[in-house]
């Protein structure tokens, strides 16, 4: 935060045009690559002291934070009218394909003659619609899901908390949990090696299916490579222990 | 080429310059009321600047909406030959729009049905319905992740093979195949030359890659040849080092013009000059050939002549999504670098066992004539609305065998009046203007279907005269002999 500052400090005051400019602030509400939340209350006191406005994109957190799982705002109690826009995909909570952009209605209206991926392609398959009404309308009905995937999410921290020489580095909030070595083995590709041995150790011997983080040539992300679990509100406490169980075993062979 | 009269020209610039005035005083009248009424509100978003600026968002306000009803029509059916349209209302001259519980069935032109596979299929549709209860709608991750089942394994096989190249690979959203595809294949220091009128999804992708971008005249392989001269010989801007890549990217059918690419004269000059071809099957796969593989097929070009041909599911196989289908070594290289494998949600598993299904179909796999008898069926419909559309006296563009029809409508007055009377005659159709065509071509666009019978056809020809003679756009009779 303390970098956000100094960068809208920055370019504020050195440009008088900064006035009639369009700004904006682009943040995600839950990171995929490294499991962090964005402080949101920090993000709006900054963004009302400068005068930007703040599109969110909430793909992780839509559905899983907030007392009924309206995301980010409804957690930190920040009125969802401070946000102006608010992306997410549909693939994560809602468990179908698409997204959604919302916003006050000026900007939405606006979106449909100007957005390119709205106008120039095809539109969603109807029987994904249903999908998402369907998983919206379950959520609102049954919020106790919630408190399943929370205390799943505690479960598995606890239980991964001693494994050998790995450490999890996502916060406490995230569902998607991220393994790191708690000291690098020298290189980035050996890294990788050692997670993908013990990821496939414990798919074989074990039948737990997880997965390393990936990087394409083209990515400028420079946060360190991890083996990610998604903890699902689906999962019963015996698959926690046992995935946690089966980590702790691998780990202790692969990194002994 | 599109024939525009001069008396045409002159009118439709008028209308222009006319709905340009009356925004532009109602704007300013806007204006006035706003700054008295200022005085007394409180300004909540002070300090933020305005979402739109002045006359950014002109067009949508003063033009676009007076009608806006004609656009955006929500339908309640599938999309088959005739589809159910929900009627709307508005109480505040259009600036918004309800929706009431009454659909009227209509006639559907619009809808890119090529193949007649948007309806229920009877061997298409329980497979899908049995995927959707083994896989649920959705896999929830991405391709490298979790998210490739069999049935995608057994799609990129199915399309490699339909459209005879060596590897293919597919993605959930033919809009993103682009976009995404194209800054993996090139980047700084690589050139593209694109054709005029290519889609927005290839401008954006090839804006997003960083290369240079050179624009040729539409369809001219001549024009071609010289920006392709021209560019080797100067190199790259301000080092003039060589290019390291060119790629020059075409469609198979242009959706606005409905006209087919000039593919062996384009292929001949790349050969010659050592650039790569990317094409764009968009419209063409499924929908045109002998056995419905596209614009290669018809014009006999060899598939190998071609290195990357990108296309999409939506348009002849009723599902959503794009493939790109290249030699092995580009699929494996883009498998382990383009964004959209690793981050984007896969394909959902029921569109794609649509995607197979129709596409055993049409190869004539699930054991009937089906595919072949859909394929001529669609040449024949083409061929004979659009011959009966010129017999009378309309202007309309496209290629013999080509299913998109555009007829010319020019004026911005007519747009609305052709698309209310043929609502009107339960007709559906889809009218295009400024943006998406240059602003003295508006069009209204006619994508015929294999699922329309020919008294549909007849139909819609006598509908469309009516509603022609009425709003006035044969601007080209024939002369009777």
């Amino acid at each position: 935060m303390v970098s956000l500052e100094n960068t809208l400090e920055e370019l504020t005051r050195t440009n008088k045009r900064a006035e009639k400019v369009r700004r904006y602030i682009v943040v995600e509400g839950l990171y995929q690559n490294s499991g962090q939340v964005a402080p949101l209350n920090e993000i709006v006191r900054l963004k009302e002291k400068y005068r930007f406005r703040v599109v969110l994109d909430e793909s992780h957190t839509f559905g899983v934070l907030g007392s009924s799982g309206r995301g980010l705002t409804e957690y930190y109690g920040v009125p969802v009218e401070k946000i102006d826009i608010i992306t997410a995909a549909m693939g994560n909570a809602l468990a179908t394909d698409g997204g959604f952009c919302t916003g006050s209605v000026r900007v939405v209206d606006h979106q449909r003659l100007s957005s390119a991926g709205y106008v120039f392609s095809a539109s969603l398959p109807p029987y994904l619609a249903t999908a998402a009404i369907s998983a919206v309308d379950y959520l609102e009905e049954n919020p106790s899901v919630l408190a399943t995937l929370r205390n799943n999410i505690a479960l598995l921290r606890i239980g991964l908390s001693d494994v050998a020489e790995l450490e999890v580095s996502s916060s406490p909030l995230s569902p998607i949990v991220f393994l790191n070595l708690k000291k690098s083995k020298g290189s980035q590709e050996e890294d990788l090696q050692l997670y993908d041995k013990i990821v496939s150790r414990a798919f074989h011997e074990d039948s737990v299916f997880m997965v390393t983080s990936r990087r394409t040539a083209l990515d400028k992300c420079r946060l360190p490579l991890g083996i990610r679990l998604f903890v699902s509100a689906g999962h019963s406490e015996t698959d926690i222990l046992k995935a946690c169980d089966s980590l702790k075993r691998v780990a202790a062979l692969e990194l002994a | 080429m599109v024939r525009l009269p001069y008396l045409t020209a002159l009118t439709t610039l008028f209308s222009y310059g006319l709905l340009f005035a009356f925004g532009q005083v109602r704007d300013f009248i806007r204006y006035i009321l706003d700054l008295r009424k200022s005085k007394n509100l409180q300004c909540l978003v002070q300090g933020y600047a305005p979402i739109c600026l002045g006359l950014e968002d002109f067009y949508t306000r003063r033009l676009y909406l007076r009608i806006q009803d004609c656009f955006n029509r929500p339908i309640a059916s599938a999309p088959d030959s005739w589809i159910d349209v929900v009627e709307r209302y508005s109480k505040d001259h259009n600036k918004t729009l309800h929706r009431t519980s009454k659909t009227s069935k209509c006639l559907n032109l619009g809808s890119y049905n090529y193949l007649g596979f948007a309806a229920a299929d009877e061997f298409c549709t329980p497979r899908v319905i049995e995927s959707l209860k083994e896989y649920s709608p959705s896999t929830c991750s991405a391709r490298v992740d979790g998210g490739t089942t069999k049935l995608h394994a057994e799609l990129e096989e199915l399309v490699a093979q339909f459209v005879r190249k060596p590897a293919a690979i597919v993605f959930g959203m033919g809009y993103a195949t682009n976009s995404a595809i194209i800054p993996s294949l090139i980047g700084k220091g690589g050139l593209i030359v694109s054709d005029s009128l290519n889609h927005n999804s290839i401008v954006n992708g090839s804006r997003g890659s960083g290369a240079t971008v050179q624009v040729f005249q539409h369809n001219s392989a001549a024009h071609l040849e010289e920006v392709l001269r021209e560019q080797i010989a100067e190199g790259q801007p301000r080092t003039h080092r060589p290019w390291k890549k060119i790629i020059v990217i075409v469609e198979g059918i242009y959706s606005m013009e409905g006209e087919l690419c000039k593919l062996p004269d384009i292929i001949d000059v790349c050969k010659k000059y050592k650039a790569y071809t990317y094409l764009d099957e968009a419209h063409s796969i499924g929908a045109i050939g002998r056995s419905g593989r596209g614009v290669c097929e018809l014009l006999g070009v060899d598939t190998a002549d071609v290195d990357i041909m990108m296309g999409t599911f939506t348009k002849s196989f009723g599902s959503c999504g794009g493939y790109i289908a290249a030699s092995k070594e580009i699929i494996q290289h883009l498998k382990n670098t383009c964004p959209a494998h690793f981050y984007a949600t896969s394909m959902s598993p029921p569109s794609v066992q649509q995607v197979i299904s129709a596409i055993k179909v049409v190869i004539g796999e699930d054991g009937s004539d089906r595919g072949a008898r859909k394929l001529a069926q669609i040449r024949e419909n083409s061929n004979f609305f659009r011959f009966e559309l010129h017999r009378m006296g309309f202007e309309v563009l496209g290629d013999d065998d080509s299913p998109v029809m555009p007829i010319m409508l020019y004026n911005p007055a007519k747009i609305p009046a052709f698309s209310r009377e043929c609502l009107r005659h339960n007709l559906a159709v889809v009218t295009v203007a400024f943006p998406a065509t240059p602003l003295l071509l508006a069009r209204a666009r006619i994508c015929l279907s294999a699922s329309h019978t020919r008294e549909d056809m007849i139909r819609a020809l006598d509908v469309l005269s009516t509603v022609g003679d009425l709003v006035g756009i044969k601007y080209f009779p024939i002369e009777p002999q």
